[in-house]
């Protein structure tokens, strides 16, 4: 259990208690969250708004034939109704995808899969909105779907995307990292060879809120608002300006309170355009608001990775390499949202946390009758594929040698002399000390005494399991000769501006969705100038009021943002250095900081506080030559490099014999992700993965049928764990500062979704005592895979 | 629309609508307005109770009543009582009357197994016993559980009052003897002495509907013998009863486990499942097996224990 300081752990303890800079800290943002006024996409409501809704496709793979519009236009409420023939006049049919590709807008020739956006209806109300959109008739010729991966390259394959010139298949990418003949040669010459398929499912982010947007086009001065559920506000507008051609300057994107977002609302999804479009022909504020089903099944789904992996190994239990196949899903339109160079997102970290020889893997990308996007769900850009790969393939080389999987990972563990660690596919990891991570792990759990408890239950016919992971994550994009997303480099800005009374706004580019930046950063700049969080205001989410960058995900926030208003905050501080020495009349080498005040060296006691030192810098207080007044900064924060946080986790499960149910029972956590802002954030954001993580491990899927229907389109189908399903976390820390990062952190908001997964499905399979079963590991799936097998679900 | 399994969560979702079709509402001031307004409206207009299937199937327009005939306000219809050697429960109880119900749970401890295991606490907050059993889903809870118990539906329409078996009740999925214009109001269920019953359900989380579950209700006569016994599976059939064979191979035999074996062992072969995303028809048919056998091992123990303990009088 976390050590807890009571003293510090409210935001309502006297001020003296709370801390001026990093701590435990209510978050400032919760008192309107709890109180119900929070301010969401929906809640916008503009005189005179008019409601769009989304025609869907019901088939996955069909040529439109004709759509028919006329009965719907006829209905009294309805104002405007758009097809995908329309857009073409606009030349707004298709769009870029996040990864170079093209999707279509509004369906002109086919549909591609089943909830395929086909035609948008503008009304007075919801409700009409949605009734006119029985009135369409459109006229399909079914089309025969490519639904298993597995199956989208044979010869005999329908053409998805025939739109593309000369597509004569349904190939997107091949890619590799690593050195194969390095690697062919290491596992030529090793004992142990362990083969493993796996097939991490396709899963869902499945926020509370669904996405949606307020499209606001000002028919007089040409401007556009818009209010949308994203991520990445200045990047979104950033493409509305190159798509649709609307200047930069006359774009406002605004992305209020958001109720999560776990990558689902990084990209930008056609009813976005089409809500734009509605507002531009009705001259009115359109809004439009996703269902649930529409959420599961048309937007942002992530991972569907068929992998085979190997792993080589002595007999003693040195692991000598790691070699992988992934056939990669990408549905319909490759919507990936992943830096340009890297086409399976940074899954090449799959060597881990251990110290080997060589690797290699090969990942083919390809299109299937199912929905686009794809990368997102908390996971930091495929790593969580990553990170399961490499944690199954370790345990099943436990099973396989017959050790014990946590001396077996001791053994293999980087050793921190070894740290900066170029590993053998091109990362640099910059910091740790994993053996002690995972010491600190077992003996939290209790590590040997859960092994005899095992043994005694077994003896008693009962099925304990204990399962474990230790992964590595990389974070924090990125350096911006590396990294890109359509050609806008991953470097972020900030701004700061001390008030005359010694309060003071910070403006970031990167955008919450739960993860507390109202208080991280304010605690960040508080750490730096000694101003109390409350006295700092955070302003994001609005493309008119902050700096450019690309916002939030793949753990970027702290690792990017984080560091550029650390940076900004200490470009103030050398201004007010400069400011305190004119006002005590030394020069500014002569003084020394101390959090929240410069002093005279050898003089504590001539000092003048940030605040004293904030309204000199406004007032009438003569200035050294070439130094403006008033007391702010900005900043571009380039990263030199990823940041690299760790974590190790135990799982202790029970799972019923008779019926196959699994009972997560204890789960310890502890994580790295270098110096801690604010620990009860930090515990927030792993909880909220770790239930992630159970929940992908027992029940999470997006299913199909062999016709590309998809199964999974309420949360009756599509089931999310609760606090029932979940224990109560045990978590543990260790601190291990990033060194290229101003302030150490390395950014935590992912590490749980992708370090937990692994380490519940190890405990399963310890407890059923079977090498390997696919996710979701729902009863139905162990009881099978207890008595004779179980397939990869479909 | 295809339904692919029970629980109308599973349902292929071919269009993503989830805002009803316009409909007209009323508020029934007592049961002969529910009645009335029933008549009037005919075939086209639904009761609605708790409205937690209703409202759901309306929103995926599902269904699309043109009327609906709100009871909530029939207190008349939500009572939990004791009389002439019956427990009578109003069709308007909620499912949390029934939970928080001490005498319930005494009487007949299976209707507390179910109720913990029945959704989530808002959902029970609202959805009553009525509803549950005229929704007649084959993955239903209280269906099972009243079927196991072998309680009778009373009926009250144009033509009067009937009283229906739950075995004639449940017609098949979605469907009941409960015809237009008529109500559901009232569940009773006789109490047996040296009495047991227990529900076991196995589900992918809480909150969810049935993957298996199975109820088991059994008397044990002076002789420490079966003497009568009662048994409802949920989500392995498209019917609720069928389970005669189990019945009949329990009565006039000694409750041991090697009897419940033998008991889950039929229950599996007459069950009739399907493969969905809940399970393979195999593993569903498994559990029709290990849950009978569990609910019928807990309703012997608590028979005996009822039998100590003045259960005899009840
Ligand atoms: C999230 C969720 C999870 C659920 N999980 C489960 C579960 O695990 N197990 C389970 O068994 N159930 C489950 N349910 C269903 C729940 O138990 C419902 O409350 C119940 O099925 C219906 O009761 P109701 O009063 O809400 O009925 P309503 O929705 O109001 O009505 C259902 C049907 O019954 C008719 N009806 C209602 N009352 C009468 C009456 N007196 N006379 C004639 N007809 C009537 C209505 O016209 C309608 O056709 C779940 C529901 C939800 C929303």
């Amino acid at each position: 259990m976390t050590a807890v300081t009571e003293s510090a752990e409210t935001g309502s303890a006297p001020a003296s208690e709370r801390p001026v800079g990093y701590g435990r800290l209510k978050r400032k943002e919760d008192p309107r969250f709890v109180r119900g006024k929070g301010h969401y996409v929906d809640d916008v409501q503009l005189p005179g708004m008019l409601h769009g809704a989304v025609l869907r496709s019901p088939l996955a793979h069909a040529r439109i034939v004709s759509i028919d519009t006329s009965a719907a236009e006829s209905h009294p409420k309805v104002r405007a109704v758009i097809t995908g023939a329309a857009l073409e006049g606009l030349g707004l049919a298709w769009m870029p995808t996040l990864s170079m590709d093209t999707q279509a807008v509004l369906a002109t020739d086919k549909v591609r899969f089943q909830g395929q956006e086909v035609a948008f209806v503008v009304a007075e109300d919801h409700y009409a909105a949605r009734d006119a959109l029985e009135l369409i008739d459109v006229e399909y010729e079914p089309l025969p779907p490519v639904i298993n991966a597995r199956h989208a390259l044979d010869a005999d394959a329908p053409v998805i995307r025939d739109d593309l010139e000369g597509r004569t298949d349904n190939h997107i990418f091949d890619w590799e990292a690593g050195d194969k003949a390095a690697t062919d040669e290491v596992f030529a010459r090793a004992d142990v060879v362990v083969t493993q398929e796996m097939l991490y499912p396709r899963v869902h982010p499945a926020p509370l809120e669904t996405c949606g947007c307020v499209a606001d086009m000002d028919p007089v001065d040409g401007k556009l608002t818009l209010w949308e559920t994203t991520q990445a506000p200045h990047a979104h507008r950033t493409l509305y300006a190159m798509v649709a051609g609307l200047p930069e300057q006359k774009i406002r994107v605004i992305s209020p309170d958001i109720g999560g977002g776990f990558g689902n609302k990084v990209g930008i999804y056609p009813g976005y355009v089409c809500a734009v479009v509605g507002s531009i022909l009705t001259k009115k504020p359109v809004k439009w608001v996703e269902d649930r089903s529409e959420n599961l099944m048309s937007t942002s789904f992530a991972r569907d990775y068929h992998m085979r992996g190997e792993i080589a190994a002595t007999r003693e239990g040195k692991i000598l390499g790691v070699r992988v196949k992934v056939l990669a899903d990408h549905g319909a339109f490759n919507g990936t949202a992943q830096p340009t160079k890297y086409p399976a997102g940074f899954f090449h970290i799959f060597t881990g946390s251990y110290d080997i020889e060589a690797a290699h893997c090969q990942v083919t990308g390809v299109y299937t009758n199912k929905a686009p996007g794809g990368v997102a769900y908390a996971c930091s850009f495929r790593v969580t594929e990553a990170v399961y790969l490499v944690e199954r393939l370790v345990d099943c080389l436990a099973d396989e040698l017959g050790q014990d999987p946590a001396e077996l990972r001791m053994r293999n563990l980087l050793r921190p002399e070894q740290f900066p660690y170029e590993n053998k596919t091109g990362w640099e990891y910059d910091s740790g000390d994993y053996p002690a991570t995972l010491r600190k792990a077992l003996d939290l759990a209790g590590y040997d005494t859960l092994r005899r408890e095992q043994a005694e239950r077994r003896a008693r016919g009962e099925l304990m399991g204990i399962g474990l992971s230790f992964f590595t994550e990389t974070v924090g994009a990125g350096p911006r000769k590396h990294m890109d997303i359509l050609g806008l480099g991953m470097a972020d800005g900030c701004e700061l501006r001390v008030h005359p009374t010694g309060k003071a706004v910070v403006r970031l580019s990167v955008q919450s969705q739960g993860q507390g930046h109202e208080t991280t950063f304010a605690q960040i700049v508080a750490e730096e100038l000694g101003i109390p969080p409350e006295d700092i205001e955070v302003v994001h989410g609005d493309t008119d009021q902050t700096p450019f960058g690309l916002g939030t995900y793949g753990s970027r926030s702290t690792p990017v943002s984080g560091a550029a208003a650390a940076v900004v905050a200490r470009k103030v501080r050398d201004k007010a250095r400069i400011i305190a020495g004119a006002m005590l009349e030394v020069t500014p080498e002569d003084l020394e900081w101390e959090k929240g005040r410069w002093f005279v060296k050898g003089d504590p006691g001539t000092a003048r506080t940030i605040q004293e030192i904030a309204l000199a810098a406004h007032g009438a207080l003569e200035l050294p030559e070439g130094v403006e007044g008033h007391l702010e900064a900005t900043t571009v924060y380039n990263p030199p490099n990823l940041t690299f946080p760790y974590g190790a986790y135990l799982c202790v499960v029970d799972v019923d014999p008779g019926t196959g149910e699994v009972k997560v029972r204890r789960f310890v956590a502890v994580d790295d992700c270098g110096t801690r802002i604010n620990p009860m954030i930090i515990e927030g954001q792993v909880h909220g993965g770790l239930a992630d993580g159970v929940g992908m491990a027992l029940m999470e899927i997006i299913s199909f049928d062999e016709d590309g229907n998809c199964l999974s389109g309420s949360f009756m189908d599509y089931l999310v764990p609760t606090a029932l399903e979940t224990p109560a976390w045990e978590l543990g820390n260790t601190v291990t500062p990033s060194p290229h990062h101003p302030i150490g952190a390395k950014g935590v908001g992912e590490s749980a979704t992708v370090g937990s997964p692994a380490a519940v499905v190890n405990a399963v399979m310890d407890a059923i005592g079977v090498r390997h079963a696919d996710m979701p590991l729902t009863p139905g799936r162990v009881w099978q895979a207890m008595h004779g097998g179980v397939e990869p679900p479909q | 629309m295809t339904v692919r399994s029970y629980g109308f969560g599973a349902i292929a979702l071919e269009a993503a609508v989830q805002v009803p079709a316009t409909f007209e509402y009323r508020r029934a001031s007592s049961v002969e307005d529910a009645l009335a307004l029933l008549e009037r409206f005919g075939e086209e207009a639904r009761v609605i109770a708790g409205g937690h299937s209703l409202l759901p199937m309306m929103k995926l327009r599902l269904a699309r009543p043109e009327f609906l005939v709100d009871i909530n306000d029939l207190h008349e219809l939500d009572y939990l009582r004791l009389e002439g050697g019956e427990l009578l429960i109003g069709a308007l109880t909620r499912h949390r009357t029934l939970l928080e119900s001490e005498l319930v749970g005494r009487l007949f401890p299976i209707f507390h197994d179910a109720e913990r295991v029945i959704a989530d606490p808002p959902v029970r907050n609202r959805g009553t016993i009525g509803g549950s059993l005229c929704q007649a889903d084959p993955a239903e809870d209280l269906s099972a559980v009243c079927t196991a118990v072998r309680a009778v539906a009373v009926i009250l329409g144009p033509g009067g009052r009937r009283s229906v078996p739950m075995q004639e009740f449940y017609r098949g999925p979605y469907e009941t003897a409960v015809g237009a214009g008529e109500l559901l109001v009232e569940i009773r269920v006789p109490v047996r002495p040296n009495a047991g019953s227990a529900y076991r359900k196995v589900e992918r989380k809480t909150g969810d509907w049935a993957v298996a579950a199975a109820g088991g209700a059994l008397s044990l006569a002076d002789d420490g013998r079966i003497g009568w016994a009662g048994i409802g599976l949920a989500a392995v059939s498209t019917s609720l009863a069928g389970y005669r064979r189990v019945e009949e191979a329990l009565v006039g035999r000694e409750p041991t486990d090697e009897l419940f074996t033998e008991a889950g062992r039929i229950a599996a072969e007459d069950c009739d499942p399907l493969s969905d995303l809940r399970g393979t028809e195999e593993y569903k048919r498994h559990l029709a097996g290990e849950l009978t056998h569990r609910a019928l091992t807990l309703a012997a123990e608590r028979a005996r224990a009822a039998g100590g303990t003045g259960g005899k009088d009840a």
